[in-house]
């Protein structure tokens, strides 16, 4: 595949072919904390104000300022998402990174950079175009204070005028990225307006590269998977947020507080989503599975450390049966490994989280509308099923920008599951002359619960993590133990009946199936279409929660190979599917590719082609 | 004879103990049962809150009616603030023991009293770990052998030192063995708006009772100093208010009014501690700790400060029974915001 792009892009730089319009990416290299956000943000709402499908990763350092950042944006007239191993264009504001930054551009790929450097042009094969950055800022007259970071905009006025955005587009950009505030907006814009029009006067383009104007994201909305994973969480009526922050998922949270006023009480002016920031992890799954156990709809976000600190907790919460939403925006582990590098390694952590024999449910939202979607739905499924919900999300789908439809209301109304309150215990009472907090009056393995605070001689009940009963009393007697496990057991399997089902596009007459969840998902869908292109047709589905339920296993057992696409290093679905489908699985092949970065379809797509075009021997 | 709600002593008492005969915690148990008797609590609204340990396993020990919520090792604090933040009208009684406050939950522990969460902690302190048979804990005496493990080289965490420095406002110190003082501050903690911390020298009869050990009953006995002589003066009690002092001077009484109207009076004795200095509260625990004192008593109150339900700015009405439509903002809110994200 590389081959193949580089020699296209090479015969389009030597003029013979046609321009590029609307399908290539462009990296911005810069230093972190040097404000170039602001312009990364302002160049994509740009290409989305013209129509154009596009796509933004943004690769950043675990550091406050200084070290690199790369940040690219992928503009495709088909729609396509997913993060491009090549970029053909490089704008090299970073003089520690720039001479990989252009070694890595493509023949025909296209380097911008500040004059200043005084660089030289060495590779003969790309096009280079140099930008006095700093006279540029310095004739706009900006507050010294600005300087730094509005230097950023003289990139952002070159590619505008290099690749056909129009200043009036960018005026507009400007005035969403700074939320309509004039001054800034126009601050920015004056630079802007001055680079492009330097382009203009001293530029002459070689390149092929240009956007044009499409209509294909009207009626769209640009979001990270964070923010929407907050609003999803505060229309899913959470009540309680307790949290610790740490990287990726600090900006969940923040987006509750953004947006928690959607909430407010409007008669008193008081809130009605408490958020406690917490000493550690352990306190912020302490404090929510003490509001879930007194009645709230309470939620964490965290990442695989914290993850690991909550094990104990969780598994109190699971076996005391206490709703509670936790969100796993994971990040590359294990350890402190590269807390802002992306990875799907926490999956068979969460499945089985905490010491003995426990199964979790997990949420796997693969776009910002199911980050919405599951973040009003955890509750239900946490209150319905009395147990800790999962979502994990990760990196690239929480903290990058990502276009959408709108999000839909949610369809159902809240479901506060088996409660009972004074009323309701009285006539359970009448009906069946007793009430047990843990007996399974339903055969659904989904015991009734009281909240504390139900004014009733009856509703009290012990809540522990030991041993116990079905009337909730300690317990050390081996048959209660099995006897509780069982009916959790049981509830489970009433949990995959609840949980979001898979996505699958399933034709008999294909024999290759593929199998992802979560941020792969665009890379698959482009996957397929390669693979199509090239005669591979496939099947696909995408799994939306675990447990499995059992159109995943027949989906396994129906093709002749099936691969298992995710982004850890060890196959981790690959190994709960092989750990839960007792037939035989071995035409199962995990592709799973954990390197830090976001799924790209060329992987996919390569590693496919390979295995099928050169078969391994069957075992 | 009933008490204000109809219910007699009985009513609040819970299933038997399972604990060592004549163990400290057991007869803190009947001054819980006797105080919320006395008090009137509504069962329903309470909830009893422990970690793990000897003494977590009490609240099965008293108010049967309530519900109860034993978490994990240490961990409490943050379950009670999660409940209480919940459900702001629950009442929470909570039991922890030294290894779970002073070791394990130490970090939660500070936490906790720094956001002033609403709630009465116990803590039954004997100085040992007693269901793994007998450790060292880290308010055991410095110089102290036990048995197995030998001689104890470090020096005593003082819980309630911890507590005032992490921003407690109401600090008391007691002995199981003095029951009356016991009852009369668990009464003043259950009517005080902020966390109340009571640390309760509790002596372990099985593994630490031995007559040189400070938390032993001999010891207690012998070497206690009570601060003060107390009198808890319900809400609504009547009585001539004007005649009691407000300004405190030395050999009166102090009367110190919590949060619901009702007062507990001190009568100072020997060392002459007025509660309200943060300052004294500090200096006489230094010293005690210094003169190996045993003082028992209301170390430090503070006028309550906004408790974390007020920090939080949070409604009225508890959130756990908000109505539906204040949980989930309109269709029409959600499609403006969609709007702005287009």
């Amino acid at each position: 595949m590389v081959v193949e792009l580089q020699t296209n892009v090479q015969a389009r730089y030597n003029g013979q072919s046609e321009p590029v319009v609307n399908d290539f990416t462009l990296m911005v290299a810069t230093k972190n904390g040097s404000g170039s956000q602001t312009s990364n943000e302002v160049l994509i709402r740009s290409l989305f104000r013209m129509g154009i499908p596009v796509g933004a990763k943004n690769l950043f350092p675990s550091n406050i300022k200084g070290l690199p950042t790369w940040y690219s944006i992928r503009a495709s007239k088909d729609g396509y998402v997913a993060r491009r191993a090549v970029s053909e264009i490089a704008v090299a504001m970073n003089e520690l990174t720039a001479a990989e930054d252009i070694q890595n551009l493509p023949p025909g790929g296209v380097c911008i950079l500040p004059k200043e450097w005084k660089w030289g042009q060495r590779r003969e094969d790309i096009v280079y175009y140099e930008v006095p950055v700093k006279e540029t800022v310095a004739a706009a007259a900006v507050p010294a204070d600005f300087r730094d970071r509005i230097s950023n905009m003289v990139y952002v006025g070159v590619c505008a005028q290099l690749f056909s955005i129009s200043l009036d587009i960018i005026r507009q950009a400007l005035l969403d990225t700074f939320g309509g505030k004039e001054k800034p907006a126009m601050m920015n814009f004056g630079v802007v307006e001055r680079a492009y029009n330097w382009a203009a006067e001293n530029l002459e383009k070689v390149d092929p590269f240009r956007f044009e104007p499409m209509n294909e994201t009207a009626g769209k909305i640009l979001i990270s998977g964070n923010e929407a994973a907050a609003l999803g969480s505060l229309f899913g009526g959470m009540t309680v947020a307790a949290w610790y922050p740490i990287t990726p998922s600090t900006s969940v949270i923040d987006g509750v507080l953004d947006y928690r006023h959607l909430r407010r009480d409007p008669d008193t002016g008081k809130e009605t989503v408490a958020i406690v920031q917490a000493e550690d992890e352990l306190a912020a799954v302490g404090m929510i599975i003490g509001a879930g156990w007194a009645g709230a709809r309470a939620l964490t976000a965290t990442s695989g450390p914290g993850i690991s600190l909550m094990a104990e907790f969780v598994g109190l919460a699971y076996f005391a049966e206490i709703p509670c939403v936790i969100w796993d925006i994971t990040r590359t582990g294990p350890s402190t490994g590269l807390p802002t590098r992306t990875s799907q390694g926490d999956l068979l952590f969460l499945y089985t989280l905490s010491h003995g024999d426990t199964r979790h449910i997990v949420l796997l939202p693969a776009s910002v509308g199911e980050c919405f979607e599951f973040g009003w739905r955890a509750f239900d499924l946490a209150d319905t099923i009395q147990t800790p919900v999962f979502v994990m999300s990760d990196l690239d789908l929480g903290m990058n920008i990502w276009m959408s439809d709108p999000f839909a209301y949610p369809e159902e109304p809240i479901k506060p599951g088996k409660v009972l309150r004074q009323e309701e215990l009285e006539a359970f009472i009448s009906e069946h002359g007793e009430w047990y907090r843990y007996k399974d009056y339903d055969s659904d393995g989904i015991a009734y619960r009281t909240l504390p605070g139900t004014d009733h001689p009856r509703a009290a009940y012990f809540t522990r993590g030991t041993g116990h009963n079905e009337k909730a009393a300690y317990s050390e007697r081996s048959e209660d133990w099995v006897n509780n496990l069982i009916r959790l057991h049981n509830k489970f399997k009433t949990a995959s009946e609840l949980i979001p089902q898979p996505v699958t596009d399933y034709d008999a007459s294909k024999s290759i199936g593929i199998i992802t969840y979560g941020s792969n998902d665009p890379a698959v869908e482009e996957a397929r279409d390669l693979l199509a292109a090239d005669g591979l047709e496939t099947n696909y589905l995408r799994i939306r929660a675990l447990p499995l339920t059992q159109d995943v296993i027949d989906f396994v057992l129906n093709h002749k190979r099936v691969y298992i696409v995710e982004n850890n290093f060890d196959g981790q679905m690959h190994q709960i599917l092989r750990m839960e489908i007792p037939q035989d699985n071995r035409h199962m092949v995990s592709l799973a590719l954990g390197d830090t970065l976001p799924m790209t379809a060329q992987w996919i797509q390569a590693q496919i082609t390979r295995l099928e075009r050169q078969p391994v021997q069957e075992k | 004879m009933p008490n204000a709600l109809g219910l007699e002593r009985t009513d609040y008492k819970g299933a038997p103990s399972t604990l060592c005969p004549g163990c400290g915690h057991d007869s803190i148990s009947n001054q819980i049962i006797s105080m919320a008797y006395d008090m009137s609590l509504p069962m329903h609204r309470v909830i009893k809150l422990s970690g793990i340990g000897c003494s977590s396993k009490t609240p099965a020990y008293f108010m049967g009616r309530s519900h109860a919520f034993n978490a994990v090792h240490g961990r409490m604090p943050s379950i009670a603030t999660g409940a209480t933040t919940a459900n702001r009208d629950l009442i929470a009684i909570a039991v922890s023991g030294d290894g779970d406050t002073g070791s394990i939950g130490f970090g939660q522990f500070k936490h906790l009293v720094r956001r002033n969460v609403p709630m009465v902690y116990i803590i039954e302190n004997n100085g040992v770990y007693g269901l793994t048979k007998g450790q060292f804990s880290a308010t055991s005496d410095e110089g102290q052998r036990l048995k197995y493990y030998g001689l104890n080289e470090l020096p005593s965490i003082d819980l309630c030192l911890e507590a005032i420095i992490g921003g407690a406002t109401f600090v008391a110190r007691s002995f199981s063995g003095d029951a009356k003082q016991v009852q009369t501050l668990l009464k003043a903690a259950v009517s005080h708006r902020g966390t109340a911390i009571i640390d309760i020298i509790s002596p372990c009869v099985t593994f630490n009772n031995a007559p040189d050990s400070n938390k032993s009953y001999p010891y207690g006995k012998e070497h206690e100093i009570p601060l003060h002589e107390y009198d808890f003066i319900p809400a609504g009690y009547v009585q001539p208010y004007e005649e009691i002092t407000a300004d405190y001077e030395e050999g009166q009484t102090i009367d110190v009014e919590m949060h619901d109207g009702s007062r507990i009076r001190l009568k100072k004795l020997d060392k002459g501690h007025d509660p309200r200095s943060r300052h004294q509260a500090i200096t006489i625990l230094e010293q005690a700790q210094r003169e190996q004192l045993f003082l028992t008593g209301l170390l430090y109150y503070e006028e309550p400060r906004q408790v974390l339900g007020e920090t939080l700015q949070l409604t009225d009405t508890p959130l756990t029974d908000l109505p539906k439509e204040k949980l989930r903002p309109s269709k029409d809110t959600l499609d403006k915001l969609m709007q702005s994200f287009m």
